[in-house]
C-alpha cells in the first residue's frame, strides 16, 4: 500500500489514470446507493445504461480524434456493427445457450471483433487520406454501413443461414424457418438483460485499455505521427501500421459500445435516428466538450450532455434550444482563452494550497 | 585509408523542369565531421532528403557502410543507421521531452502491445530501461531538468538539442543535422559547436551538416562540399574551400 502511494506521487501519469478510474468506481458506488436507497427515479435508472455506452463510444473515438489526430465522423458505423453482431448472436444462440452472463460475453468480444475486422478493412483506403478527406469518407462509409444493416433480410432454418437484400420472400425459408433481420424493421423480440455492474466493468476495462495503450511504447508512436508524421517516419516509426492499429483498436471499442446499445432494446433496427452521422456527430461534441486527445474529460462531458437533455425536459418545445445555448456557453467556458485565463485567476484564489505554492516558486 | 561511412554517386532528381540536384557526389569517411554549404536554394536540403529516402533519386546510387540503400523507405534508411533533424524543427509538440526521445527508442527497446495494455512484467521492465536512457541522453544535452515539459514549451535553443538527441536516440551510424544552428546566438552556437563535437567522439558518429553559420563551419568541419544550382561546386579541407575564389563568388555574387 506504501509503495503505490508513493507512486502514486511520484508518477504523473498512474496519479492521473487512478483519478479516471477513481470518479467511474466512485460515480457507480453513488448511483448503486441511491438505487438501493430506493432514491433514484425510474428515468433515471434507464439512462445509467446509456450512460455508459455513450461513454465507450465518446473515449473510442478521442483515441482516434484525439490520440491518432484523425478526424473520424462515420464512428456510430462501427456501433452498428456491433450492435448488429451481438443482436444475431443473441438470436440465434439465445436457445442454446442459458447462461446469460456468457452469451453476454460472447456477443461482446464477436461485436469488438468484428467491428475492429471493418475498423481494419476501412482504415486500409481511409488513412491514406489526410484531414478534411478522411473525415468525409469515414462519414460516408459510416452511412453505407447503417444503410447495408436497414437493406439486409437475414433468417434461419434448418438448411442454415439465407441472406438476401431485397425482400422478406427472397429467402425461401422453410416453414419452421425463422426471421432473424426484417430489413428496415430490424431484429424484434431482443431481450438482453445487462445490469448496470456489468456496463460499469465495461467501461473500466475500456478506459484501462486506452489509457494503458496511450501511456505505452504503441501510444508514442500513435501520438508521434499525429504531431509530426514526416518527423516520426525518419525516426523509425512505421506510420501505417500504427495508424491502422489505434483505428482498428478504436472501431472494436465502438463495437462494444454497440452490444450494449443492442442490450438495452427489445427491437433494434439501423436507422438515422440511431446510426447516422448525427449520433457520430453527437458522439465527436462529447469529445470536443471533454477535451480532444483528454481521456477523462470524454467521460465527464459525455454524463453532462448525456444528462442535460433529459434533465431540461421541463422546458418542453424549448428544450433543444437551449440544450444548444448551454452547449455553446459550455465550449465557451471550457476552451477559450480568455475564459480559461479568467477561470485559473478564479481557480487560484480558491485554493489557497495552490497560491502558497505558486509563491515559492515565485521566491 | 579510412572505411567509407556514406557513398554517393551521381545522384540526380528532377522536380518537373528543375533539375534540384544534378549528378551529386560525395564520399564521407567513418567518424568524419563533414559540411554541405551553399546558398539559398541550392539543394543542399533536398540531398537530405534523398539520404533519408524522403524523394526517391530519378538516377544515382547512395550506400551507407558499404550497403546499397538507395531507394529504401524512410524507416528503413533509419533502421539501417541515418538520422536526420529538420531545418524547420519538427518535434512531436504535444509530448513530454522524455517522450520525444522515447519515439526515438521506439525500435531498439521493444514490447508487444499486448504486454502495454495488460501491463505485463516485461512492459514495466522495458519502460524503465528506456527511460533510464532517455534521460542518459537528455543529461548530454543538457535537457534532463526539462524532461516532464511538453517539447513546445521549451525555448528555440533547446528544441534544436532536442530533436539532435532524439536523432541521437536511434542509434546511428551517420547523423544528418540541417541548419543545427538557426536562429541560435553566438553563444548557443559555441555550446552547440562543443555538443556536436562531444557527441561525435562519445557516440561513434559520423556527422554531415547543413550550415550556413561559417563561424560554426570553419570551426568544427573537417571537409566541404559546396553546392550550388544542384551542382556541386567545389570540395575538400574545409581552409582550401572556404578560400576558393569560385565559392565567395557564389555566396557574394560577382
Amino acid at each position: 500500500m506504501k509503495t503505490l502511494i508513493n507512486k502514486f506521487n511520484s508518477d504523473k501519469t498512474f496519479k492521473q489514470n487512478t483519478i479516471t478510474y477513481a470518479i467511474v468506481i466512485v460515480a457507480y458506488i453513488l448511483c448503486q446507493s441511491l438505487i438501493l436507497g430506493g432514491v433514484m427515479s425510474n428515468s433515471m435508472k434507464g439512462l445509467l445504461i446509456q450512460f455508459c455506452y455513450y461513454i465507450i463510444m465518446a473515449v473510442s473515438l478521442n483515441l482516434t480524434v484525439g490520440i491518432l489526430g484523425e478526424l473520424s465522423l462515420g464512428h456510430a458505423g462501427f456501433m452498428c456493427i456491433g450492435a448488429f453482431t451481438g443482436a444475431i448472436l443473441y438470436k440465434t444462440l439465445g436457445e442454446v445457450l442459458t447462461f446469460k452472463p456468457l452469451l453476454l460475453l460472447i456477443c461482446i468480444v464477436a461485436g469488438a471483433l468484428l467491428a475492429g475486422l471493418f475498423g481494419f478493412l476501412i482504415g486500409i483506403p481511409v488513412l491514406r487520406l489526410k484531414g478534411d478527406y478522411l473525415a468525409i469518407v469515414t462519414l460516408a462509409f459510416g452511412e453505407i454501413i447503417k444503410n447495408v444493416c436497414a437493406a439486409v433480410f437475414l433468417g434461419k432454418d434448418s438448411k442454415g443461414f439465407h441472406i438476401s437484400l431485397k425482400d422478406q420472400a427472397a429467402l425461401n425459408l422453410e416453414d419452421s424457418g425463422e426471421m432473424i433481420i426484417k430489413g428496415p424493421l430490424g431484429i424484434t423480440g431482443l431481450s438482453f438483460t445487462v445490469s448496470f455492474t456489468a456496463c460499469v466493468i465495461l467501461v473500466l476495462i475500456t478506459l484501462i485499455i486506452v489509457l494503458n495503450l496511450v501511456n505505452s511504447r504503441t501510444g508514442r508512436a500513435v501520438m508521434a505521427i499525429r504531431d509530426n508524421r514526416i518527423a516520426a517516419e525518419a525516426t523509425g516509426i512505421n506510420v501505417t501500421k500504427y495508424k491502422m492499429l489505434a483505428f482498428t483498436i478504436s472501431a472494436a471499442l465502438a463495437g462494444v459500445a454497440g452490444v450494449l446499445y443492442a442490450s438495452s432494446l427489445s427491437t433494434l433496427a439501423s436507422s438515422s435516428k440511431n446510426f447516422g452521422y448525427n449520433m457520430s456527430i453527437m458522439i465527436l461534441v462529447y469529445v470536443v466538450l471533454g477535451g480532444i486527445g483528454n481521456i477523462r474529460g470524454s467521460v465527464i462531458a459525455t454524463v453532462i450532455l448525456v444528462l442535460l437533455p433529459e434533465k431540461l425536459r421541463f422546458l418542453s418545445n424549448y428544450r433543444m434550444l437551449i440544450y444548444a445555448v448551454v452547449l455553446i456557453a459550455m465550449m465557451l467556458i471550457n476552451w477559450s482563452p480568455s475564459a480559461r485565463a479568467k477561470r485559473d485567476v478564479l481557480l487560484s484564489k480558491i485554493n489557497i494550497f495552490k497560491k502558497k505554492t505558486d509563491e515559492k516558486e515565485v521566491q | 585509408m579510412a572505411k567509407e561511412m556514406l557513398s554517393v554517386n551521381n545522384l540526380s532528381i528532377s522536380f518537373g523542369g528543375l533539375r534540384a540536384v544534378d549528378e551529386f557526389n560525395l564520399t564521407i569517411n567513418e567518424g568524419e565531421l563533414y559540411g554541405l554549404i551553399g546558398p539559398n536554394g541550392a539543394g543542399k536540403t533536398t540531398v537530405f532528403n534523398l539520404l533519408t529516402g524522403v524523394y526517391k533519386p530519378d538516377v544515382g546510387i547512395i550506400k551507407l557502410d558499404g550497403k546499397d540503400i538507395t531507394g529504401q523507405p524512410t524507416i528503413a534508411i533509419n533502421k539501417e543507421g541515418i538520422a536526420r533533424t529538420f531545418q524547420n524543427i519538427r518535434l512531436f509538440s504535444d509530448m513530454s521531452v522524455l517522450d520525444n526521445v522515447k519515439v526515438g527508442l521506439h525500435n531498439r527497446f521493444e514490447y508487444s502491445t499486448l504486454s502495454a495494455v495488460l501491463r505485463l512484467p516485461k512492459y514495466f521492465k522495458v519502460e524503465k530501461e528506456m527511460n533510464e536512457k532517455a534521460m542518459e541522453l537528455l543529461k548530454v544535452f543538457d535537457l534532463d531538468k526539462e524532461a516532464d515539459l511538453k517539447a513546445s514549451q521549451l525555448p528555440y535553443g533547446k528544441q534544436r538539442k532536442l530533436e539532435i538527441a532524439r536523432a541521437l536516440a536511434t542509434d546511428p551510424k551517420l547523423l544528418l543535422l540541417d541548419e543545427p544552428a538557426a536562429g541560435m546566438n553566438p553563444n548557443e552556437t559555441k555550446e552547440l559547436m562543443e555538443t556536436i563535437s562531444f557527441i561525435r567522439k562519445n557516440f561513434n558518429l559520423t556527422i554531415l551538416l547543413i550550415e550556413h553559420d561559417m563561424k560554426l563551419v570553419s570551426g568544427i568541419c573537417e571537409r566541404l562540399t559546396v553546392l550550388n544550382f544542384g551542382r556541386v561546386l567545389c570540395e575538400g579541407p574545409t581552409s582550401e574551400v572556404l578560400n576558393n575564389p569560385e565559392v565567395i563568388t557564389a555566396y557574394l555574387g560577382e
